[in-house]
């Protein structure tokens, strides 16, 4: 199939963010003392855990960010030039292709063989009554859905069921394999270690967590070709390919937002506390000038007048899904010049602290230059806290985007995301029957992301932060502790011995 | 103490002004008034006329900084600059599109905002500063750790969601409260009681699991050690010393929003259809009413500025150790 490919400017970006990453990757690999903190947080159970859910998430992410516009028509008349679809397609919608195109008339429920609504059918003698019409594609193959329905459901459930289980045993046999080569034990011993959770990574907490995914991914797969399993919308479209879609909106926002911030945050940050004085005055009094404008207020101001500029200039954009994407960056770029003050201000305290260090003293005295101290000394040395910021930031970003989304000022409403999803849906709160599927997917698919990063989050705080570190160092020997002298001991005299008090 | 109080208000005039270049730039040099009235008629066949008459009936065809066509000090008063961005400094916001005034507007509007605010914030403090000190009570056990991992999910709930799910359960299936609305002095209570118990929840486990931190932090300090030394029970030391030294960055953690308090809270006004300020600008920025914005985004700097203000002074009534010089 000829295709032409689209790279939008936000695709860019997280091909540059990719790379980047690898890049990192790379660099921590080959030098020790930064591998350090990462083996803790690939000795948390939780944060292992949540990093399988996220990795999850991001293939989908990436699945829809390489772009392409289909050709239409056939090519061969040789001088006429190839056409291609405006339409600007996404690896993800290739795939799901069924879900994308199988479009119904209205609103219906999950796993529904029949519409939502009564209409009027007219059957061809002429009589008129007034029914819920069979779904063109949901549940389409059955002859007789009240009696077939359950049990084709739970046929086919079993099925996508047992092939994510066949996947997980490969997996799992291969991890097995893995473990045993790396440990030098036999392979059934290292099976039984990664069961009783005795390896250096919790591999157990992974497995239970990808088996969990494996087998809703396969039940899914296998059902959704037959039914909309998340129901349809109010124009008829599938509300497990929106939830889909809303993914990589959701991470392009959390994560360009900071790839957007981080060049001020760095650059100006690190100047006010390296030079101080006047350098130091100016950009104190920016970053306090604007973190005093109420967050939300400056992000609806901003987007108000670019929403001005986009709509006053429409020659710029030459498919709908640019303009989109155009403004998806655009609220990115307006989110992380809201958001720097607050990195800005711990790089530059973090600074003050380092350059009054006596190595950075003795390089001043060998004569290196500012900015290869900056660079070479300061830089290295600061990157935890932007680590730390950085999957800090990312869950709350992802929220906003739907609080934004619903103020009027998010993405744009062709965009499909979590809170143009929860703010085409929450009007039908008040329609009776209720039609709640498009919400609680929204919300659900929502929590699963938000949770994962926040749990990850902890774990490279945990992990990075000191200070986190020794209370959270403490938390544990104590509940060791006590675990080890009785299970269910009081609390109280467990404080009153804690040695661990500096 | 006065001295350092005129200086720190002295220091908020610079942020001010600053603030309102931030917002004429955006609102006025970004766009061009031309470009609004554009928008706000419509893209497409609009005539000179109408825009002329657009900027005309809201006072935006004077020149941005500097009018050449008057003489001596009307220069720069018969600008758009002073007259729209400047003389908010004297509260002046001119009228909104609908033709009201929006210092009027504001002021009759922070009632309602405050009667949800205020109570979400008094309670809220109460609820958490309780659960996490029960949290640090029983540290280290299962009542703890289950703690913070249910502090952790209720972070990752969207706000939206418990606004949404607590009308729905609350208002629509148990009848227990009005869905949304406001009525005039007692009457307002039934329409404020579940917007209030939604902003305590949803702002729960942030909250919580942020109290619970600066409490360990506390116990690990040596006048802890020293007062178990001593012989105290360990609850005596918790809500004896602990509880009384942690409110210091409780507290002044808390001081910075009560200003802002003011203002209310967007979404939740506007899903309970609370006629405050919150709602007040949402229906702005729906409408695309760019007098009301920038009047609500000079009135949140200066309440935030107000409030680092009261944060500084309340430092030095709550830790005797901090002087302002």
């Amino acid at each position: 199939m000829a295709f032409k490919p689209v790279v939008l400017w936000t695709d860019a970006l997280i091909y540059l963010l990719v790379a980047v990453v690898l890049l990192f990757v790379w660099h921590v690999r080959r030098n020790q003392h930064l591998l350090v903190p990462w083996r803790r947080v690939s000795h948390s159970a939780s944060g292992m855990a949540a990093l399988t859910v996220l990795m999850f998430f991001i293939i989908i992410g990436l699945l829809d960010t390489v772009h392409l516009r289909p050709a239409v028509g056939n090519a061969n008349d040789g001088a006429r030039e190839q056409a291609y679809s405006v339409e600007v397609l996404s690896l993800l919608d290739l795939i799901a292709t069924p879900l994308r195109v199988r479009v119904e008339k209205t609103y219906s429920a999950p796993f529904a063989a029949h519409l939502y609504a009564r209409e009027t059918v007219e059957f061809p003698d002429g009589r008129q009554t007034r029914e819920f019409p069979r779904l063109k594609f949901g549940g389409a193959h059955l002859q007789d859905p009240e009696a077939q329905l359950i049990t084709d459901v739970a046929l086919r459930a079993g099925a996508g069921g047992g092939l994510g289980l066949l996947v997980w045993s490969l997996l799992l046999i291969l991890l097995g394999a893995l473990v045993a080569r790396r440990s030098g034990e036999t392979f059934i011993s290292a099976l039984s270690a990664i069961r009783r959770g005795t390896t250096a990574i919790p591999w157990n907490a992974v497995a239970i967590v990808l088996l969990l995914i494996l087998l809703l991914c396969g039940a899914a797969l296998t059902l959704c070709g037959n039914y909309h399993i998340l129901g349809t919308d109010k124009v008829g479209q599938d509300v497990f390919y929106q939830s889909l879609k809303s993914i990589r909106t959701g991470l392009v926002i959390g994560t360009l937002t900071t790839l957007m911030m981080l060049p001020f945050a760095l650059l100006l940050g690190i100047t006010a506390g390296y030079f101080r004085g006047w350098i130091d005055d100016v950009i104190q009094y920016l970053y306090t000038t604007l973190s005093s404008i109420p967050g939300v207020l400056l992000i609806a101001a901003a987007v108000l007048m670019m929403q001005v500029y986009i709509e006053t200039r429409p020659e710029l954009f030459d498919t709908i899904a640019a303009r989109a994407d155009l403004r998806l960056l655009f609220l990115c770029i307006i989110l992380g010049v809201t958001s720097w003050t607050g990195l800005c201000r711990l790089l530059r305290g973090e600074t003050l602290k380092l350059r009054e260090m006596e190595y950075i003293q003795a390089a001043h005295a060998f004569g290196v230059s500012h900015w290869r101290i900056i660079s070479r000394h300061i830089l290295p040395n600061v990157m935890h806290i932007v680590l730390i910021t950085t999957v800090m930031d990312f869950s709350g970003l992802v929220l906003a985007e739907a609080v934004l989304s619903y103020v009027g000022v998010g993405v744009d409403p062709s965009t499909i995301s979590f809170g143009t999803m929860i703010n085409a849906a929450r009007m039908e709160m008040a329609r009776e029957p209720v039609v709640w599927w498009a919400l609680l997917a929204a919300f659900s698919f929502m929590f699963a992301l938000v949770l994962s990063a926040n749990l990850f989050a902890d774990a490279v705080q945990n992990a990075f932060d000191p200070r986190v570190r020794t209370l959270s160092a403490k938390i544990g020997t104590l509940r060791r502790k006590k675990l080890r002298k009785a299970p269910e001991g009081k609390a109280v005299s467990a404080g009153i011995e804690d040695p661990f008090s500096s | 103490m006065l001295n350092y109080i005129v200086r720190r208000v002295l220091y908020a005039v610079p942020i001010l002004i600053g603030v309102n270049l931030i917002t004429f730039t955006l609102f006025f040099v970004v766009n061009t008034p031309d470009d609004m009235a554009r928008m706000q008629l419509g893209i497409k066949r609009v005539t000179p006329e109408a825009i002329n008459k657009w900027k005309q009936e809201r006072g935006y065809d004077k020149p941005l900084m500097f009018n050449h066509a008057e003489d001596g000090l009307a220069k720069f008063t018969h600008t758009i600059f002073f007259e729209k961005s400047a003389a908010m400094f004297a509260f002046r916001f001119g009228p909104a599109d609908d033709g009201r005034d929006i210092a009027h507007e504001i002021r009759t509007r922070m009632v309602p905002s405050l009667a949800i605010a205020l109570p979400v914030f008094l309670l809220g403090l109460g609820v958490y500063i309780v659960f996490a000190l029960t949290m640090v009570f029983f540290r280290a056990t299962y009542v703890d750790f289950w703690g913070v991992v249910l502090c952790v999910a209720l972070m990752s709930i969207s706000s939206l969601f418990y606004i949404i799910g607590g009308q729905f359960l609350i208002s629509k299936l148990w009848h227990l409260v009005p869905i949304s609305g406001y009525g005039q002095g007692l009457d307002a209570g039934k329409f404020l009681i579940l917007p209030v118990i939604i902003g305590v929840i949803s702002g729960a486990g942030a909250n919580t699991r942020w109290y619970r931190t600066i409490f360990l932090e506390e116990m690990g300090k040596d006048y802890v050690r020293t007062a178990r030394a001593k012989g105290l029970p360990e609850s005596f030391v918790l809500f004896g010393h602990v509880l009384r030294n942690a409110m210091i960055p409780i507290l002044t953690g808390a001081v910075v929003v009560i200003p802002l308090l003011f203002l209310g809270s967007l979404i939740t006004e506007s899903f309970f259809g609370i006629p405050g300020l919150g709602s007040y600008t949402i229906d702005a920025i729906n409408s695309q009413d760019f007098a009301v914005v920038r009047a609500m985004v000079f009135l949140g700097s200066l309440l935030y500025i107000v409030g680092l203000i009261l944060t500084d002074i309340s430092y030095t009534l709550v830790d005797p150790r901090v002087r302002l010089e």
